[in-house]
């Protein structure tokens, strides 16, 4: 097991030390990375929208309940919508939803091109595979993500006041006021650091699964389904050492 | 020239080669042959350096590819192209993008230089005006010869082709063999032909090696097939009961096959 670990752990940062090269042609680089960032981010705009607006909503609807007949004041549901959206839920549940739908993509893409020998020919004309088919992806991905998160924040916050506001729970002025209220920078910073790790990880991770496939169509089905496994369980580490290193 | 000495290879406890030693030679059409399993495909791979070799060495010319980095194997795989069993065109893109990809990865070339190059190499291989077409938009014989204009757009000084006819009707094959051939002679270039497509070696087999069982038991030529007393050779080249009757029916009466 521990043996095991340390295999593909190993195997993963040659990868990645191989993925880090100067590029053949850097136009080639720029042209993958843009296809990339149009794959990743606008591709993906429509499903972190539509999981920003709920979770905005639900925590507003769940703290409106939670502060029911108690002393604190009304306008605190926007201050904790706000804030636990930056903090927590804009970058980690959109990048675990990312990690499901970019991460098995790219381990699919890559690994469909292992088995069909696309990355063999590719070494054979001279090309590094790992630097280009990867670097791209991990770069595109560490730009793009933390816009989409920064996009699922907003989103997240005005799914809040949708739910609510219209529905009488609080009225509009109480929760811009909780919007507006002890508002603290460094929580955004927190957010992209978040988002651009965890953008790292889910592209990385996907990357090496896809990258070493063996075998047939069931082994390209596992290694997407490890991909986004491996990828989700990372993220939440992740998750967790970024908080006690950037709250101490 | 490319020259393998001494080649052994083992995946976990299969020993796949035993000691393969043997000369690719420069403007032929070498042949390695066998039966499925014989270790032709783990030869080449070898040889191109997809796979490294438990022991032994390969000689590219007077180059030791065994010892070099990988910043030197690279500069040599420019000069090496490639027909893959399964073509392996990238599907996304299309016939003219597939062959323009090493152009525009390695080439300083203008995009009119790269055009005319892709033209004319699309042209050698008779399928002039396909260029905005999709691999999955033509035939696996299209596939094929597209593989091989995509493999001799940078003018390469070694040519490795695995399994060419495979799923080709024989027709389709004799071209695509008569392509390769007519590709080595013009471009003096060493050509390796992973094959166990009879027709290919009685029509191009200028320096064959047979493999069985991982061993090298058999080297010549296509003049020297049907007179060798190499069993081996015999059951592998005249399988079937109708190609044995052929072939003593051509002994009998002193006809050349």
């Amino acid at each position: 097991m521990s043996f095991n670990f340390f295999y593909h752990f190993g195997r993963y940062i040659m990868m990645l030390r191989t993925a880090i090269a100067r590029p053949e042609r850097f136009s080639m680089y720029w042209k993958e990375t843009m296809r990339q960032m149009n794959d990743i981010g606008v591709g993906s705009v429509v499903i972190v929208v539509l999981i920003a607006v709920f979770i905005g909503a639900v925590t507003a609807v769940q703290f409106a309940y939670q502060l029911q007949d108690s002393f604190v004041p009304k306008y605190y549901i926007g201050y904790i919508v706000r804030d636990s959206t930056i903090i927590e839920l804009a970058p980690t549940i959109t990048c675990l939803v990312l990690a499901g739908k970019v991460g098995s993509n790219i381990a699919a893409e890559i690994g469909g091109m292992r088995q069909k020998e696309h990355i063999d020919a590719m070494e054979i004309m001279g090309v590094n595979t790992a630097s280009y088919l990867i670097t791209p992806k991990i770069i595109a991905a560490v730009i793009v993500i933390p816009l989409l998160v920064a996009i699922a924040c907003f989103v997240g916050i005005m799914g809040g006041y949708l739910s609510s506001v219209p529905t009488g729970l609080i009225t509009n002025a109480e929760y811009t006021r909780g919007v507006r209220s002890f508002f603290v920078e460094y929580y955004v910073f927190m957010m992209f650091v978040k988002a651009i790790v965890f953008a790292f990880i889910l592209t990385s991770v996907s990357a090496y699964q896809g990258y070493h496939v063996k075998g047939g169509s069931i082994e390209l089905g596992q290694a997407s389904t490890q991909a986004v496994v491996y990828s989700d369980i990372l993220i939440l580490l992740a998750d967790y050492l970024i908080a006690i290193l950037l709250t101490q | 020239m490319i020259r393998a000495e001494n080649i052994f290879k083992s995946f976990d406890d299969a020993e796949v080669l035993k000691g393969i030693t043997h000369t690719f030679e420069n403007g032929k059409t070498n042949l390695i042959i066998g039966r499925s399993g014989a270790g032709k495909t783990v030869l080449l791979k070898i040889l191109v350096g997809l796979l490294q070799p438990t022991s032994g060495t390969v000689w590219f010319d007077d180059i030791n590819y065994s010892q070099l980095d990988k910043k030197q194997i690279r500069a040599i795989r420019m000069q090496v192209g490639m027909l893959f069993q399964g073509s392996a065109l990238f599907d996304s893109m299309s016939v003219e993008e597939n062959i323009r990809f090493p152009l525009d990865m390695f080439t300083t070339m203008t995009k009119k230089e790269k055009l005319d190059r892709v033209n004319y190499c699309l042209e050698r291989v008779s399928l002039e005006g396909v260029n905005n077409k999709y691999p999955s938009e033509v035939s696996g014989g299209m596939q094929k010869r597209v593989g091989i204009a995509r493999a001799i757009v940078l003018n390469p000084k070694y040519l490795f082709c695995d399994e060419p006819n495979s799923g080709l009707d024989p027709k389709t094959s004799i071209v695509i063999d008569e392509l390769i051939r007519s590709i080595t002679i013009e471009n003096n270039i060493t050509t390796v032909i992973n094959t166990h497509d009879m027709n290919s070696v009685m029509e191009i087999g200028e320096n064959i090696a047979l493999l069985y069982k991982g061993e090298l038991v058999w080297t010549g030529n296509k003049n020297e097939v049907l007179d060798s007393d190499s069993d081996l050779l015999q059951d592998f080249i005249f399988a079937s009961p109708f190609l044995q009757r052929l072939r003593n029916a051509a002994l009998s009466s002193n006809t050349k096959v």
